[in-house]
């Protein structure tokens, strides 16, 4: 909420989470499409994320297959993006006097969409609390002007403002609420643990394979069709998104093996591409 | 004399870049003063988080002025040649001066300033800078590691005019990010420049940041009984990531030390960067962690260390879970996947690859005392750790990883071992495996290496060598040498290829094809045999792989591997031409032993220093020389020379080669090189009482041939030795 009031006040929009389940805030059509095209944007908001591969069943104090983050993009990116971003941690209660803060080599890439960008992570006394990304490359066009990308780890970022060692411990609401204190691992637990079940060993391998290329099939069908002289961009997108997570599933069962992988990126790529393709497309259509 | 201080500011350059940036600026800045004519005194580049800096001390204030005259056409020339000479210099007929009957053409060039060069400089410098990787931001094209923000250029104090697609060069720069009271300094000269960045907690030098880390660090330590266990990449690498390099030493939980020293040092290093440490004098590690932060906390870091605690034992957690889920797999799943990873499109998968090299590692095996069944056994496992999630997490522990795991299954010491060393030697600080089986199995891996990328004509060229073949070649070459295994390398190469192909041209029918399907019994013997006797046309090429026969093949690696050895003997001082000629081919076969390659060298080594071994040597090239010219003449006499009385030295030297004859056969069929060398001794006072008492080239016909017969058997004789014609000197 600290955040969403920072960068409110700084210009973004505050956006809802996308509805579809994603492995990143990034992939939310308010940044991967909007990175594309010359208008200038800045949103803001949270993004449920999940990455079936990191599910530990609950026991590691630090690692979950579903969270939260928080997205910021800010298109082009100001001059003084850094010190916003520092700005940022400090409205959230970080003292940048007593604690470590650096900026670490990490060039951001997903090749499931064709995206990357250089920048770093950035440390908190040793732990990745954010992704700072300035976007080259986005569905394999070159995106310019040039977006800045901040994504926060939200239980990470509570963790420190809490002074908490375990993600579970977490406060999740007033202690004198009428409920009575509840942590994060009385609401999420159980979801960590069912779903960390599931992603190793209960999904079945060949229904996961079906519905990917279902959706591998109705992507070009949906940017076929048009409304208004506009192509379906955002409905074929939302299905890239399912076979991007389709994908993470079959990956986190060990049904991919190594030489598949590429071919399974490369394939989610091409069409994450023909969505960017079509989105430039229309927004140079729409100015004109 | 002026100096030029030049500042790039940006946001966070990555650590591992900043050594190369500094030698760029330093040489880029170099060759472009020195193209503009400009000597300096002394030239310095620096590298830091977030800054490039360059001084260049002791400039010219500008270029030398030019004086040149250009000698043209002759008073009187035609007008042609008159109007090109005034188009060629720019002047008019009446600017050019005449003397002596012909036209000169002065050219007074004054020198530009020096800051006019800089400006230009900086600003070719800045736009062709070569950066491994580069960026645009915002509305801009300009390219630079990460966001570009300030240009300091100062040249004899004054600001240096310079304007780079909106950045204003100025005498500004900023000091650490979060301890400096105020940001922005002004700084108009290197010393001024130097000190605000103290005073604003930077430091500038790396080789300063890396000595301040090694001795905080270090006394932290011995204040509470440790000690650092020093990684020399790892420092290099923080030096690059602070500013105000400030180390910590932190706490990690005890009970995380049941997990192998290798995987908290590894975790450590790779996701968190800090140093481990340990108790003086003991093996495994102390739990504590040394972590280099960029601030000097308010807290005295109390924060930071526990902070960075946290993470460790969330990253240990991982490791844990990593162990505890690979420990429930087991090596036989992890084979089973080897199936699905590829080694190289054209070699097939690591699945492949284990068989050939379990193949390999029984034929070796009894070569170097090994038994081949456990041989076979150990190489069958030593890549299943590939596919655990320990190694996937923390491919440089792969090996290790095995070896641990085996211990835990409960396998064979020797081949837990094996597993574990079988990588070695890594480089060349590392040891090579020494126990048979790692031997063994270490060989196998290297050679199956070579031998495949030979196959497929990926062969190392100029400093491209992707698959470090180099690096295998000179790790079998030290294993080898260094555990005196006699292995004889045309044969076990000729059994690496034919295990290649057998097991390549089973499983890809369409790549190789065997035109005798008897050939599939391999065993080094035989494959030697093969190799010489029906090389050509054995396999044929079918679809799109390398074509070159096997003995092309092997005859290639051969030579590959001489060329290491003769790298590795010069590194240790041995001569060049001393390997050379122990290289040479005997009776057309050259040593592919190299244990007994290198007692050779070592025994011609000893000899050639001998006063007998360099007077024989050039009795050799006395007779050599005539040879050939003899040889220039006629055909040389073939057959065996006869005993002649007279002159005595004649028959002295026939004697003398008799008598040499069985002492070389006994002490080459023993190996013992130093024998044969004293042996060759013995030839010394006959071959150079010959020279002097004998005239070779003598009228009668008879005379002359029997003493070129001798001449030839001399060098017959010593060439059994080494190849005494490559010696120089």
């Amino acid at each position: 909420m600290r955040l969403n009031q920072y960068w409110g006040d700084r210009g973004c929009l505050i956006l809802q989470p996308h509805d579809e389940q994603v492995g990143a805030g990034t992939l939310h059509p308010a940044t991967v499409l909007r990175a594309l095209g010359p208008k200038p944007w800045n949103a803001a908001y949270v993004q449920p994320s999940r990455r079936p591969g990191d599910g530990r069943y609950g026991e590691n104090p630090n690692r979950l297959q579903h969270y939260y983050q928080y997205q910021v993009i800010l298109k082009p990116n100001p001059a003084d993006m850094q010190d916003l971003y520092l700005g940022s941690l400090e409205a959230i209660g970080l003292d940048l006097r007593l604690h470590d803060i650096r900026f670490v080599e990490d060039d951001w890439e997903n090749p499931t969409v064709g995206a990357w960008g250089l920048g770093w992570e950035v440390w908190c006394d040793g732990m990745e609390v954010s992704q700072y990304t300035y976007f080259q490359q986005v569905g394999g066009l070159d995106v310019f002007p040039v977006a800045g990308e901040l994504t926060y780890g939200l239980e990470r970022l509570a963790m420190y403002v809490f002074g908490v060692d375990n993600v579970y411990d977490l406060p999740y609401n007033d202690p004198d609420s009428p409920l009575g204190a509840l942590t994060y691992g009385d609401v999420f637990l159980d979801n960590e643990r069912q779903h960390s079940e599931a992603n190793f060993h209960g999904y079945d391998v060949a229904v996961l394979k079906g519905q990917f290329e279902d959706m591998e099939r109705q992507v070009p069908l949906m940017l076929d069709r048009s409304y208004q002289g506009d192509h379906l961009v955002l409905p074929a997108y939302d299905m890239v998104l399912k076979a991007s997570h389709l994908f993470n599933l079959m990956n986190a069962r060990g049904a991919i093996a190594v030489a598949e992988r590429a071919s399974y990126i490369g394939r989610i790529r091409d069409l994450c591409k023909l969505c960017a393709q079509a989105w430039v497309d229309q927004q140079g259509r729409n100015a004109a | 004399m002026p100096q030029l201080l030049l500042e790039l500011f940006s946001e966070e350059i990555p650590a591992r870049m900043q050594g190369n940036a500094a030698r760029d600026l330093e040489r880029m800045a170099r060759d472009g003063l020195g193209k503009a004519g400009l000597i300096s005194e002394g030239l310095k580049a620096f590298a830091g988080p977030r800054r490039l800096t360059l001084v260049v001390e002791g400039l010219p204030i500008a270029q030398p002025d030019v004086h040149d005259e250009l000698k043209g056409p002759k008073v009187g020339a035609p007008d042609q040649a008159m109007d090109g000479f005034l188009r060629k210099t720019g002047l008019t007929r009446e600017q050019l001066v005449e003397r002596d009957g012909v036209y000169f053409a002065v050219i007074q060039k004054t020198g530009r300033p020096t800051s006019e060069i800089i400006a230009e400089l900086v600003e070719q410098i800045v736009r062709s800078f070569p950066w491994p990787k580069s960026m645009t931001w915002g509305h801009g094209k300009l390219r630079w590691v990460r966001p570009l923000k300030r240009i300091l250029c100062v040249f004899n104090r004054e600001i240096v005019p310079l304007n780079i697609d909106g950045i204003v060069a100025g005498d500004l720069s900023e000091g650490h990010r979060f301890m400096a009271e105020k940001r922005v300094f002004r700084a108009r000269d290197f010393t001024e420049y130097e000190d605000a960045l103290m005073g604003h907690f930077v430091v500038l030098d790396v080789e300063e940041r890396k000595a301040r880390i090694l001795e905080g660090a270090r006394t932290l330590c011995f204040a509470r009984g440790l000690e650092l266990v020093e990684d020399e990449g790892l420092l290099e690498e923080v030096a690059g990531l602070a500013e105000w390099p400030t180390p910590i030493l932190g706490d990690m939980a005890p009970a995380f030390l049941d997990l192998p020293p290798e995987v908290i040092r590894t975790s450590m290093r790779t996701h968190q960067k800090y140093f481990a440490v340990r108790r003086p004098g003991e093996a495994g590690l102390a739990p504590h962690f040394l972590v280099v932060a960029n601030i000097q906390a308010a807290d005295g870091g109390k924060e930071i260390a526990l902070g960075n605690a946290k993470v460790l034992s969330s990253r240990l957690s991982d490791a844990r879970f990593f162990w505890s889920e690979d420990v429930k797999d087991g090596f036989e799943p992890w084979l089973e996947k080897l199936n699905g990873v590829t080694f190289h499109a054209k070699l097939g998968t690591m699945a492949e690859r284990v068989e050939r090299i379990v193949a390999l590692a029984r034929e070796i095996a009894p070569l170097v005392g090994a038994d081949p069944d456990k041989a076979a056994e150990a190489a069958r496992l030593a890549k299943a750790d590939l596919a655990s999630q320990m190694v996937g997490e923390f491919p440089e522990l792969q090996g290790i990883m095995g070896g641990y795991y085996a211990r835990e299954f409960g396998l064979d010491a020797e081949i837990a071992d094996a597993i574990r060393d079988h990588y070695r030697p890594q480089g060349p600080g590392d040891a090579v495996p020494t126990a048979p089986l790692s031997v063994a199995v270490a060989l196998a891996d290297k050679l199956d290496t070579l031998v495949g990328f030979f196959a497929i004509d990926e062969k190392p060229t100029g400093s491209k060598d992707p698959y470090a073949l180099r690096r295998a070649a000179l790790g079998v070459i030290r294993t080898v040498l260094e555990n005196k295994a006699r292995v004889p390398m045309t044969g076990v190469l000729a059994d690496s290829l034919f295990g290649l192909v057998y097991n390549r041209g089973r499983i890809f029918s369409v790549s190789w094809q065997f035109e005798d399907t008897g050939i599939a019994t391999t065993g080094i013997g035989s494959s030697a045999d093969l190799m010489s006797s029906q090389a050509k046309g054995l396999f044929r090429e079918s679809d799109g792989f390398e074509s070159a026969a096997p003995s092309a093949i092997v005859g290639d690696l051969l030579n590959f591997f001489a060329d290491r050895l003769k790298v590795a003997l010069k590194d240790q001082g041995k001569r060049g031409d001393l390997v050379d000629a122990v290289f040479a081919p005997i009776d057309g076969k050259a040593d592919d032993d190299l244990v007994r390659i290198v007692s050779r060298v070592e025994a011609l080594t000893t000899f050639l220093a001998t006063e007998d071994g360099t007077n024989l040597l050039q009795g050799y090239k006395r007779a050599a020389n005539i040879l050939k010219a003899e040889e220039k003449k006629g055909p040389l006499p073939t057959g065996e020379p006869s005993r002649v009385a007279a002159p005595a030295e004649e028959g002295a030297l026939f004697d003398a080669l008799a008598a040499l004859g069985p002492k070389l056969d006994a002490a080459l069929a023993a190996e013992d090189f130093t024998g044969a060398m004293t042996a060759l001794a013995a030839l010394r006072a006959p071959v150079d009482a010959f020279f002097v008492g004998v005239l070779v080239n003598s009228d009668v016909a008879a005379e002359r041939d029997n003493r070129l017969r001798l001449l030839q058997q001399v060098q017959a004789a010593m060439g059994r030795v080494a190849d005494f014609s490559l010696v120089t000197g």
